[in-house]
């Protein structure tokens, strides 16, 4: 099954696990996944719409899947993906 | 990789006394006399002295790169001390941008260090920047970040950025001629409240280290014009499970700012852009609340209250006033813990989670909730003095 790493930001809406294996064939069947399990996470994911979030990247393995074929791209066994939002920290 | 600065060693010469500080470099082929002089041409800007900045200014210096701006407007607090190692316990209450220029002197007497007591703003950034070669990032929230990103792809200045979350970091460099800027990346902000900051998740104390170090790394390669740049790459730092991963980064056809057709040429309201006014204020500001001398005289007083701690076990740990545990992201599941014909006080540190709380539980048909305005730190402040404050 494809593993999908969780930062660190999004771990406490996930059961605070770093990397969770979901049964999925495209990205967005990973996602949905994923929400389905851990429902806390959907609204940092997604917005109200239903659309992925303008600060949430997707990582198919180290390629931003808005190249790919978005959230229709296919994943197979032993893929990792990667959510990577924008993190704030360092000045203070 | 192409020459992304404008560095003229020409100009420049060593003392012997710089030779003899130098020659680790020196005699290395990938610096030698002609990269020490490139080092020594350079001027790069560092956008605030504390975490990031602390790593990166200090070994910048040592390494010679001759002209050091570091832009900050904060005072050193023993907060800072645990990751701030520009600052010692002595410079508490002094400026920061006075503290580090005094380490980067007693370091490197050689260095013209230029010190920005100013906050970064659309009004003076591009000015600013026009006198730099490269820039270093190290700010700790969104709308400098993206102000940052943007007055560095308009001037036309690789932007080396680094940012940290607990004991995650993230390192690129940003808007060179050939390579993507921030925006191709995160194209908006989060909406604030989304996505803790530093200050309420903490960070922990090397990690700042590990990532200003990298973007020192990276802005020597970009004066030296050694090496592969970190352009187009965004490389993840996992302290914790003490891996390294690279993801690409790709240019953005549409970019806002850094694309063909921008639709940002010049520098905007970033506070406006990111959604903020007011950061730290709790969300809510309807939220009923009880001020802390007010609590302490009527849990004396014996009256029927019920305090509700919001907070995390781990912050619980360090001080508590005996308040009922529920962390604010477990409150919906254990909501029927909680007896809603009692009067409720809820707190966390400061007041901005239990503001959330109070909100949450008085949609849940809550009648008496109120929040502890100003948290734990605030009992701390005007009721207990002799409790540890975080
Ligand atoms: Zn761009």
């Amino acid at each position: 099954m494809p593993k999908i790493h969780i930062p660190t930001p999004l771990r406490q809406y996930a059961g605070k696990q770093p990397d969770i294996e979901v049964k999925a064939s495209t990205i967005g069947e990973a996602l949905s996944g994923l929400v389905a399990q851990h429902p806390d996470l959907r609204r940092h994911l997604y917005t109200d719409e239903g659309k992925l979030r303008a600060f949430v990247n997707v990582y198919l393995n180290d390629e931003d899947v808005r190249y790919l074929q978005k959230e229709a791209t296919a994943v197979k066994d032993g893929d990792s993906i990667s959510i990577v939002p924008s993190i704030a920290g360092g000045r203070s | 990789m192409a020459t992304i600065t404008e560095v003229t060693p020409e100009a420049a010469t060593l003392s012997n006394d710089e030779i003899l500080r130098y020659s680790r470099h020196l005699i290395m082929p990938e610096v030698g006399m002609e990269g020490q002089l490139k080092l020594k041409a350079a001027r790069v800007l560092c956008i605030g002295a504390g975490g990031l900045g602390s790593p990166l200014a200090l070994y910048l210096g040592a390494a010679g790169v001759g002209t050091l701006g570091i832009v900050d407007f904060d005072v050193v607090d023993y907060t800072n001390l645990q990751r701030q190692i520009i600052h010692s316990t002595a410079d508490v209450g002094r400026k920061k941008l006075d503290s580090a220029a005094e380490k980067l002197k007693a370091i490197n007497p050689f260095l013209n260090i230029r010190k920005f007591e100013t906050r970064l703003s659309s009004d003076n950034a591009l000015e600013l920047f026009r006198e730099f070669d490269i820039i270093a990032d190290g700010t700790d929230n969104f709308p400098t970040r993206y102000l940052v990103n943007d007055a560095c792809v308009l001037t036309g200045k690789p932007n080396v950025y680094g940012s940290i979350f607990r004991f995650e970091g993230q390192a690129s460099v940003f808007a060179t001629e050939e390579g993507p800027c921030y925006r191709c990346l995160y194209p908006e902000p989060p909406p604030p409240g989304l996505v803790p900051s530093c200050a309420e998740g903490g960070v922990l104390g090397i990690l700042p280290g590990l990532v200003g170090v990298i973007q020192a790394t990276e802005a020597i390669k970009l004066i030296l014009d050694k090496g592969d740049a970190l352009i187009g790459r965004l490389l993840l730092v996992d302290a914790l499970g003490m891996k390294f991963r690279e993801l690409k980064l790709r240019k953005n056809p549409d970019c806002p700012v850094c694309s063909e057709h921008p639709t940002i040429t010049k520098l905007i309201d970033y506070n406006e852009f990111c959604g903020i006014r007011g950061e730290e204020k709790p969300v809510e500001t309807a939220v009923p609340e009880l001020q802390v001398e007010e609590l302490k005289r009527r849990l004396d007083a014996g009256d029927d209250l019920f305090v509700l701690d919001v907070r995390e076990p781990h912050e619980y740990q360090i001080c508590n006033i005996n308040g009922y545990l529920i962390p604010l992201g477990d409150l919906p599941k254990r909501v029927n813990e909680l007896d809603s014909s009692r009067e409720i006080v809820a707190h966390c540190r400061s007041g901005a989670r239990s503001a959330k709380a109070v909100d949450f539980l008085r949609q849940a048909g809550f009648k008496k909730v109120h929040n502890l305005s100003g948290g734990i730190l605030a009992w701390a402040d005007r009721v207990d003095p002799k409790m540890p404050k975080y």
